[in-house]
């Protein structure tokens, strides 16, 4: 029953981001911006919710929406570990904490663990090169990342 | 936040925090609060004092800054523990806090402000302006230093054709990358007689490793605006779009603001400043790919389709948004045209090049000391940018190769140190000016994995639609990738090459045209480098993981400890003072120790 509750509480969520724009194609990319930061993902039910809004076949949507790299389609974990891959963060051994990542949760970037609490992606230049390589653990930013300091970080945000 | 809409004057006193991203990253926004608590209600301090939060003054490495006007005291690094300190010293007795300011690394002598050091002197503030010295979400703080007065000037003493005339006088090229005259562009533009006509400013700044245009949209919003506005009014557009990277919340927020506040002015809406222009800007936020920043991908996304190129080139101009007339410039071409109508386009072509006029903003990053924002005359030189400005190589390292152009540029050698850099002169040592992100990289950097890393990010942002591109550029991928594991055949040199000119002829687009220029460069100047990998199984710059073991020199080891102590592997062990060792079976090559050693005893075998 909760499980229903929570899908109609959701689809007034989606109605209503929807809703804030004209039923124009031109506006998909930014209802689909919205949606994402709601939901951390896109929901199918919001894109088909979407696709009537501006009156657009679904194969229209759903290639914009795996075209833009902005969006997934799948629930993102608990944590987002967002690690820099930006040159500067790269040259500074960005790949060696993607790579560590791997080592302690056994996810690589665009991946979820099992359990839903850590998901990984890379993202480019944070205009924050000063303090390479970058970290960002839901939007918190952890600057100059080792490889000690990366398991420091996540043990910091397992399970709070 | 408090707003405030004061003049600094004699009789009052302002206190500029820079909340750029490196200095928000570093704490900026405490230390902005600390400041605005202990002035509320301070009655020691004499003199009438605000705070303000400005966007990025450049100088990332030393944030967050703090800077006291018109005192013109700088302090960096501060934290919000430093606040008391400053109020107490600085604000009710006038002193300097010593420990907070600018050292130079290689003289130890400290400086008052920032404007003394070597970092600032030899650059100069153009596009860049207003940037740390406004709080970005004040119109009035833009009034103040002369905006909109090129605005005025052109609806009020200028033809639209005069403007345009203007513009091209200037010598303003593109900075996006292309470097295409943007006067031509418009007077093409104006020309076509199909109205409506549309402008757009293109913020979508793919280049993994910059942020000038981030900086310019958070730091100074209302110069790209005025830009714009300007241009509707030369070459008769009715609307205006900016394309902007979603992931840039901070400039979203700003330039939404902006907007606002610029149709409550008059600068935007009907009869602007009761002329007949009527023009209007809409933010549009782009989804993150690459390929979006290419001219025709983004008209393709503005109108709500997947932002792929055209399949035929057609001029913008011509045929753009919607089939309409269009110009389309990069953010920091815009942030240039407000300075060249109001001062004269004689004026700002008297900064530059025979061949390239005003400045360019570069974004100054990797091995190199003061990393962060600068903006420089053309035809300064790279030394001059990276040993005077940036303050040479971290750690006393070795300088190797300065990368520019982003993913379609390429990595110029020591040799070439010399060259002034404007538009032509980096296409003729193989790279491109881009749209300004500059990567320095020394003897711990892998030229062939650089290499690799430009084509894998080429590899994931191709859009796929011509096989040259989607094909090639996997193809490149596959065999850097090969090369990079130790599995590289001596034949693959050639491979590369030959494939990187079958898809520099063609493919569909830009992004597939230069996607070889990464491996070509590097080959160019770095051959040595591809061959030890090769022949030698060998990675000079101890960063190819299967090609890498590094070893403790015994007579350069103090045994001081650092690296066993940080080493996240345990690999490393050995007595106190005396010489370590690094069991390489153990070792994750994670580099941590090489990069910490002050004795430079850890080496690449
Ligand atoms: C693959 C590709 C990516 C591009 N990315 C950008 C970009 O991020 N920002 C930009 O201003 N121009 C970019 N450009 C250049 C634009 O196509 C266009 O030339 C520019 O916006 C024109 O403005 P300008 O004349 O003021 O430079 C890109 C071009 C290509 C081929
Ligand atoms: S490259 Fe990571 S912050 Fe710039």
């Amino acid at each position: 029953m909760a499980e229903n509750s929570q899908q109609t509480a959701d689809r007034e969520v989606m109605s209503s981001i929807i809703n804030r724009y004209p039923p124009e194609r031109r506006f998909i990319l930014a209802i689909m911006q919205d949606l994402q930061k709601q939901f951390n993902y896109l929901p199918k039910e919001a894109l088909q919710m979407t696709a009537e809004h501006v009156n657009t076949p679904m194969t229209v949507i759903f290639s914009m929406a795996t075209f833009y790299k902005a969006f997934s389609l799948v629930p993102k974990g608990r944590v987002v570990l967002k690690t820099c891959d930006g040159t500067a963060c790269h040259i500074k051994g960005s790949t060696i904490i993607i790579d560590e990542v791997y080592k302690i949760l056994g996810i690589r970037p665009g991946e979820t663990t099992p359990d839903g609490q850590f998901s990984l992606e890379t993202v480019n230049c944070l205009g924050a090169c000063a303090i390479a390589p970058v970290l960002l653990a839901n939007d918190r930013v952890y600057p100059k990342v080792t490889p000690a300091l990366l398991r420091e970080i996540i043990e910091e945000n397992r399970g709070q | 936040m408090n707003q405030l809409e004061v003049k600094p004057n004699h009789e009052t006193r302002m206190i500029l925090v820079c909340c750029g991203t490196g200095c928000l990253a570093n704490g900026s926004a405490a230390v902005y609060e600390a400041l605005c608590d202990a002035l509320q209600g301070n009655d020691k301090i004499q003199v009438e004092t605000f705070a303000k939060a400005t966007g990025c003054n450049g100088l990332c490495e030393k944030g967050p800054l703090v800077k006291i006007l018109p005192d013109d005291i700088t302090y960096c690094k501060v934290k919000a523990e430093d606040v008391p300190e400053i109020v107490e010293k600085t604000l009710q007795q006038g002193e300097l806090v010593q420990r907070l300011l600018y050292r130079d690394p290689a003289t130890k002598k400290y400086y008052k402000s920032h404007h003394e050091t070597d970092f600032y002197k030899k650059q100069k503030k153009v596009a860049l302006r207003n940037i740390g010295e406004i709080d970005p979400t004040s119109v009035q703080d833009y009034l103040d230093r002369g905006g909109y007065q090129a605005l005025e000037k052109a609806l009020k003493e200028m033809s639209p054709a005069e403007v345009i005339e203007e513009v091209l006088k200037s010598g303003l090229r593109g900075r996006g990358g292309g470097g295409f005259p943007t006067g031509l562009k418009w007077k093409a533009c104006a020309a076509v007689d199909n109205p409506p006509r549309y402008v757009i400013c293109n913020g979508d700044e793919g280049d993994p490793g910059a942020f000038m245009d981030r900086s310019i949209l958070e730091g100074d919003p209302h110069t790209v605006l005025e830009g714009m506005i300007i241009c509707a009014y030369a070459i008769g557009a009715s609307n205006g779009f900016i394309y902007v990277r979603d992931e840039y919340d901070l400039a979203v927020k700003n330039l939404t603001k902006a907007i606002e506040n610029a149709r409550e002015c008059g600068y935007l809406g009907k009869n602007i400043l009761g002329s007949d222009l009527s023009f209007d800007i809409e933010l549009v936020r782009g989804g993150g790919a690459f390929v979006c920043g290419e001219e025709t991908a983004l008209i393709n996304s503005i109108q709500g389709n997947v932002g792929e190129p055209w399949d035929k080139y057609v001029f913008p101009t011509e045929r753009g948004l919607w089939g309409q007339p269009t110009v389309i410039n990069n953010v920091e071409t815009w942030a240039n045209i407000p300075v060249i109508i109001k001062d004269g386009a004689a004026n700002f072509a008297s900064i530059g090049t025979e061949g390239s006029k005003g400045t360019k903003v570069f974004s100054l990053v990797g091995k190199v000391v003061n990393t962060g924002l600068v903006e420089v005359p053309m035809g300064t030189t790279l030394r001059e940018i990276i040993y005077d400005i940036g303050g040479g190589i971290q750690n006393g390292r070795q300088f190797k190769a300065v990368q520019t152009g982003g993913p379609s540029g390429g990595c110029i050698p020591e040799n070439l140190l010399d060259l002034p850099v404007d538009f032509d002169t980096l296409t003729e040592a193989g790279s491109m000016m881009g749209s300004g992100g500059m990567i320095v990289m020394d003897d711990r950097t892998c030229m062939v994995e650089v290499a690799r890393y430009y084509v894998n990010f080429l590899a994931e942002e191709s859009c796929g639609k011509c096989v040259p591109c989607r094909e090639g550029i996997s193809l490149l991928l596959e065999t850097l990738t090969r090369i990079c594991e130790g599995k590289g055949k001596p034949e693959d040199l050639d491979l590369l090459e030959s494939m990187s000119s079958t898809i520099q002829q063609a493919a569909l687009c830009a992004l597939g045209r230069t996607a070889p220029n990464p491996v070509l460069s590097t080959l160019k100047y770095f051959r040595d480098e591809y061959l030890e990998h090769i022949n030698n199984h060998r990675c000079p710059a101890g960063i190819c993981k299967e090609l890498t073991e590094f070893y403790i020199d015994a007579e350069l080891c103090t045994g001081c400890g650092r690296c066993r102590r940080n080493c996240p592997a345990d690999a490393i062990s050995g007595e106190k003072k005396k010489a370590h060792t690094i069991d390489p079976a153990k070792c994750i090559k994670c580099g941590d120790c090489i990069n910490n050693c002050k004795f430079q005893a850890v080496k690449v075998k």
